[in-house]
């Protein structure tokens, strides 16, 4: 992970700031930084997004493939991740620097969103254990500072919301398979629900207080680390502990209280944004990385 | 592409425009604010984004030190979701390794490395959306980001990958003219001196056609040299207001 030095000096100074609430940057503890949300910011993809927070920059695209269903569960589509770490966000990720990062998240992001609680993976079957919609979810990092795993989902709920799945005319072919024929018009297709998909919060706990979306400076004062991923209502769908040091039962619960607020309190707006978005409809300028 | 020609009757290419006309360009410097050098570009539907790190300090095999200058490191990527099939790996099969060689090689042409020596400058580039001439956008995006870190070249960097229809030399092609079976140049241009850094041909070209080729994709990345020379002033303009000056 890219990481930064700190004195000692530094990590004391940081420590009693968030003793008394009071962040570098001036923030409370369960505080975001400024985010900026854009999507489809690519045309090649069906749908994509871009997050900025502070300085973390993340972009994601989704594809949607015709592919066949699992043998474990024929009559739903499936996700596959990829997280490609680039070489853009520090020089440590170049070559293969980067893979070590890049499958932690990926098999983090596997867990939290490839399942039909989260995702509702029900209505990318096409035909019962012959043909279903595989959607390729790639995450590009291109700048971090600090909370990959937040910005990483938000840009992915962003994405699938954006995505657009061609519709599909199902027919007898002639040996007695389906064939497939997709609509040849753009703008007829089907749109992803979003409402159950999860956020990601992650709770740094530096010295007896916890922190939400900490930078690399906080983080390398952390002792250890709670991601947990909460949907819209509330509820937390997935937890982990990441870190060297060893966390009180009594902290995770307070953690996970916290995560459970300040995760429920970022749905909300986030989806305001995302329909405000969608309304403006073609009127929208598209800024990406010319803004 | 059955039924589609590249360069109608009348003089027009695929996407509208005339043969010599080049692609919409669009660029920001100054993308990323941790790394030292970045810049951000659309030709077209073309998007590429280019970062640099450095000089600094040799990272990894410090065998490679040269005592005299800098060494150059770049790496060419494109992300999984640019071309319209999915690409599996983003960097490591032989064209991305390719492309970064040639990109190292345009740059130590053109970057004065005698200035840093026993030092690295790594310059990574990224393509976001593929659609065609990605060698040529990529060094336009290098040129803007190291100007942006401040390293000092002998001139910009232009590029542009032309190709040859029906005796028409055609300037800046898109993807759909790329794989369409005739010959692509890509060049890579110091403008002011008329120098040429990097110069690689696909495909089969008669040799009396080679000088027209090169004279076309001359002009066309002296046109983009002109673009990005706004682009950077345009660029400085906005940085001294909001330091005062």
């Amino acid at each position: 992970m890219a990481t930064v030095q700190l004195s000692e000096a530094e990590k004391v100074y940081v420590l009693h700031g968030i003793r008394d609430d009071l962040r570098v940057d001036g923030r409370s503890c369960e505080d975001y930084r400024h985010m900026e949300i854009e999507t489809d910011v690519v045309s090649n993809t069906d749908g994509s997004a871009k997050v900025t927070l502070g300085h973390t920059a993340v972009l994601v695209g989704v594809k949607a493939e015709l592919g066949k269903p699992r043998p474990a569960a024929p009559e739903e589509g499936y996700l596959e991740f990829f997280v490609d770490c680039s070489a853009n966000a520090t020089p440590e990720f170049e070559g293969r620097g980067g893979e070590e990062l890049g499958m932690e998240l990926t098999n983090t992001l596997y867990r939290v969103f490839n399942n039909k609680r989260s995702v509702d993976l029900g209505s990318l079957c096409i035909s019962p254990g012959e043909h279903c919609w595989l959607l390729y979810v790639d995450v590009l990092l291109l700048q971090c500072d600090g909370n990959l795993y937040d910005a990483i989902s938000i840009a992915i709920k962003a994405a699938l919301f954006n995505t657009k799945i061609p519709k599909v005319l199902i027919s007898e072919g002639e040996e007695g398979g389906t064939e497939i024929e997709l609509s040849d018009d753009p703008y007829d297709c089907v749109r992803l629900s979003v409402d159950n998909v999860p956020c990601i919060v992650t709770l740094c706990k530096v010295g007896h207080r916890h922190v939400v979306d900490a930078t690399l400076q906080e983080k390398a004062c952390t002792v250890a680390s709670l991601i947990m991923a909460v949907t819209p209502a509330g509820t937390c769908t997935c937890t982990r502990k990441v870190g060297r040091g060893s966390l009180d039962p009594e902290s995770i619960f307070e953690m996970t209280e916290a995560g459970k607020r300040v995760g429920k309190a970022l749905h909300g707006p986030l989806m305001s944004l995302l329909l405000q978005e969608e309304t403006l409809g073609k009127k929208r300028q598209k800024v990406g990385f010319l803004g | 592409m059955a039924g589609l020609e590249l360069l109608s009757d009348q003089g027009y290419r695929l996407d509208g425009r005339k043969a010599p006309e080049l692609r919409k360009v669009q660029a920001r410097m100054g993308v990323f604010a941790q790394a030292d050098g970045s810049a951000y570009i659309e030709q077209g539907n073309t998007k590429a984004l280019a970062v640099v790190y450095g000089p600094h300090e040799m990272r990894g095999s410090r065998s490679r030190t040269l005592h005299d200058r800098a060494v150059i490191n770049c790496q060419y990527s494109m992300a999984t979701f640019s071309t319209a099939e999915r690409k599996r790996r983003p960097h490591g099969d032989r064209k991305s390794t390719e492309m970064s060689l040639h990109l190292k090689q345009t740059f130590e042409a053109a970057v004065m490395t005698q200035l840093y020596p026993r030092s690295q400058i790594d310059i990574y580039v990224k393509v976001l959306q593929a659609d065609g001439g990605n060698y040529s956008v990529c060094v336009n995006a290098a040129t803007l980001a190291v100007i942006d870190a401040g390293i000092p070249m002998r001139d910009y960097v232009c590029a542009c990958t032309v190709g040859f229809v029906d005796e028409t030399p055609l300037a800046d092609l898109c993807f759909a003219e790329e794989s369409g079976g005739g010959s692509s140049l890509a060049l890579a241009l110091l403008p002011r001196g008329g120098q040429i850094a990097l110069l690689q041909m696909d495909a089969r070209l008669h040799q009396d056609h080679l000088e027209t080729l090169m004279e076309a994709a001359m002009t066309a990345c002296k046109g983009v040299s002109k673009v990005l020379d706004e682009v950077v002033r345009q660029h400085l303009q906005e940085v001294s207001v909001l330091t005062g000056e």
